[in-house]
């Protein structure tokens, strides 16, 4: 029978199935950060259990962590216990740790793949929602709850009940400067943050294909962001070229073996979803969130919305609130708003194409005087370093920006990077939520060569006029 | 964990859709290594006009007069009533532990975000999805009455209104079985380590590079 992506990979971590139609289904590798995890290790502890299969997990501390001044180590002391914890876990049940003195420590869902510990046809889980990154490589890989962390270190399964499919076309040819972030938002705000709820997404088409791996990273990623179990796209030849080589995917005869099965993992032909979309990418724009959830989300060339036009009263309300807690009113261009800070990284955009395409829009530039703070702050040690290494560091220094180190940093703004109440940010990022960012901060969701050209103009711009 | 089988309790509403989990816990309380004390800190944004940290005190903490939770009329609720897309955003299982943790052991929504939903039932919590119009009905209700209560009974699935209409809502039956009882999942699971033994000693042959 014709099968969907998802299916395949599904069928094949079904461990056992239950009289009510949910399974036990077999997780291929865990990722592991401080923040969800400690709870979890202390479960294993009280129950004097055992990890399962302790090389299916790698951790690394990232959502605390410091991004300047790391030889003062963690100032914070409620922050540095939640790394220590980390650390003394992973030593006391044998898991693999990528410290904060490591080169290859980072937000994790950037180290992962960068490491390949994410594989064609795995399933994938951690502690955070945005596990969904990794079903770029054709993954099942979804986010979890700390009692799941902990269910999937003893067990190495967990127990799911199949989501319903969605497929998502995008065809046709992206205009120049639309990036993966771009599609996601785009996307998020034609179904909406509820849009995807319940359905495993298949992302596909001609424009999907034509996407970078970065890229695709940034668009599953963004999946939970449409509120779905999780985002894919089907296996080829970009998929193999980015597995292929690195610390811990097969090698030799292996590779070889993994390769040939690796190509199945795509839709059959006449395999049948639950749900089908059609976008066309001729009609997808720079985007730019405006209001307090990643669905209030217009092309940048648009103004901001008046809530008379919402499409019911509870849409009606959830505008109104957002336009109060974002400081803006409706008929605004979105070019005319102004920002305070800029936020270049985070597991959505934190990869080395988006610092690339960010130096871009400032190379010989410099950050205007409207802007108090323009970060960039790499996914990972060695992006940060392959960055160095082109030259990237400095332009962005050059301009005015800070050039920080490793971590989630300001996208969620549990370490020191925050915004103070009212200011509002340029954001790479990937919730726009109220506070997310800081108490009463203002975070507008755009790409990273959106959120560079901001920093430089001091207002948001249409990056299409300046390419 | 708790058990959970019948409630009948004061019920608060949350008239307001897609409600995420930063703002059911704010991130700074996501330092804490313990499952416990997150309570105090529920909705800690819009619940309390200055700025909350671990550890803190709350007795004392200026309360913001507009927040739902903060009316007098509603101390000691434990059925929260929601709109559509309740728990959206971060993974973060502490919002359910702020919400049991602050005395609610049940939710009712049009509708849920995944992962939040999951959660619940690991902690005790049952989320429970009625239609738009029930949903109006239960806050039109709750409004209209000082002290209105509903009655849950998992076993029977229903809602019961104090004007004697009940409502039915659906609920997988493993996750109903393990949440009346009470169950640790984890010990289930273990039952059939020797299945999953099999599994793997078969996975291996097709797929060693996953080992």
């Amino acid at each position: 029978m014709a099968k969907t992506l998802f299916e395949k990979v599904w069928d094949q971590h079904v461990v056992s199935k239950n009289d009510d139609g949910s399974v036990l289904l077999y997780i291929d590798r865990q990722l592991v950060h401080e923040v969800t995890s400690p709870q979890a290790f202390e479960g294993l502890r009280i129950a004097k259990r055992k990890p399962w299969r302790v090389n299916a997990s790698v951790a690394t501390p990232d959502h605390n962590v410091p991004t300047t001044n790391r030889e003062q180590g963690i100032t914070d002391p409620v922050s540095r216990t939640q790394v220590e914890a980390l650390d003394a876990n992973c030593e006391e049940f044998g898991i693999t740790e990528f410290g904060l003195g490591d080169i290859r420590q980072g937000v994790v869902h950037v180290m992962g793949p960068e490491q390949g510990l994410i594989l064609p046809g795995m399933t994938v889980v951690c502690g955070d929602s945005h596990t969904s990154t990794h079903g770029a490589f054709a993954a099942i890989a979804m986010g979890i709850g700390t009692s799941e962390v902990e269910h999937v270190l003893a067990t190495q399964c967990l127990i799911q009940k199949q989501p319903k499919t969605m497929r998502i076309r995008v065809e046709g040819d992206l205009p120049a400067g639309i990036t993966g972030k771009d599609v996601a938002l785009y996307i998020i705000g034609e179904i909406g943050t509820a849009g995807g709820t319940g359905y495993a997404v298949e992302f596909a088409g001609s424009a999907i294909r034509m996407l970078s791996m970065e890229a695709r990273m940034t668009l599953c990623n963004m999946t939970i962001e449409a509120g779905a179990r999780c985002g894919m796209v089907a296996v080829d030849d970009m998929t193999i070229d980015y597995v292929k080589g690195r610390p811990f995917a097969p090698k030799a005869d292996a590779w070889d073996r993994a390769v040939t099965a690796w190509s199945e993992l795509h839709s059959d032909a006449d395999a049948v979803f639950d749900k089908e979309l059609l976008f066309k990418a001729e009609n997808i724009a720079p985007q730019l969130s405006w209001g307090t959830s990643p669905e209030m989300v217009l092309p940048i060339t648009a103004s901001v919305p008046n809530p008379e036009d919402a499409r019911d009263d509870v849409q009606k309300e959830g505008w109104i609130r957002a336009l109060t807690y974002m400081g803006l009113e409706a008929g605004t261009a979105l070019q005319d708003i102004s920002i305070d800070k800029a936020f270049i990284g985070s597991c959505t955009n934190g990869r080395i194409e988006d610092f690339r395409e960010a130096a871009e829009m400032v190379k010989g530039k410099t950050v205007a005087a409207n802007v108090k703070l323009a970060m960039a702050v790499p996914g990972s040690g060695l992006v940060k370093q392959q960055a160095e290494a082109e030259g990237i560091d400095e332009i962005f220094r050059q301009a005015g920006f800070e050039w920080r180190d490793p971590g989630c940093s300001m996208c969620l703004a549990m370490n020191a990077d925050r915004l103070e109440p009212e200011e509002r940010c340029a954001s790479t990022s990937n919730r726009n939520f109220e506070g997310r960012q800081g108490l009463g901060g203002r975070t507008h969701l755009v790409s990273p060569a959106m959120a560079a050209a901001a920093a430089i103009a001091g207002h948001f711009v249409d990056i299409r006029d300046w390419v | 964990m708790q058990a959970f089988t019948t409630l009948n309790g004061l019920v608060a509403p949350m008239d307001r859709a897609n409600v995420d989990t930063d703002a059911i816990i704010p991130k700074q309380f996501l330092k804490s290594i313990k499952r416990t004390g997150y309570g105090p800190f529920l909705f800690d944004e819009w619940r309390y006009e200055d700025h909350g940290e671990p550890e803190m005190d709350c007795t004392n903490r200026p309360k913001r007069g507009d927040f739902i939770l903060n009316q007098a009329r509603y101390q000691g609720a434990q059925i929260l009533l929601a709109r559509e897309n309740f728990g959206c955003g971060s993974s973060r299982e502490h919002a359910p532990w702020a919400i049991v943790d602050y005395g609610f052991s049940c939710v009712i929504a049009p509708s849920f975000a995944d992962i939040f939903y999951n959660n619940c039932f690991k902690n005790g919590i049952l989320p429970i999805v009625l239609d738009d119009a029930q949903m109006d009905t239960l806050f039109d209700a709750c409004a209209a009455t000082e002290g209105f209560s509903l009655s849950i009974d998992l076993p029977a699935q229903t809602v019961s209104l104090p004007s004697g209409q009940v409502l039915s809502f659906e609920v997988d039956d493993f996750r109903k079985h393990c949440l009346l009882n009470g169950l640790d999942d984890i010990g289930l699971t273990l039952q059939n380590a020797d299945i999953i033994r099999n599994y793997e000693a078969t996975r291996i042959q097709t797929a060693p590079w996953l080992f």
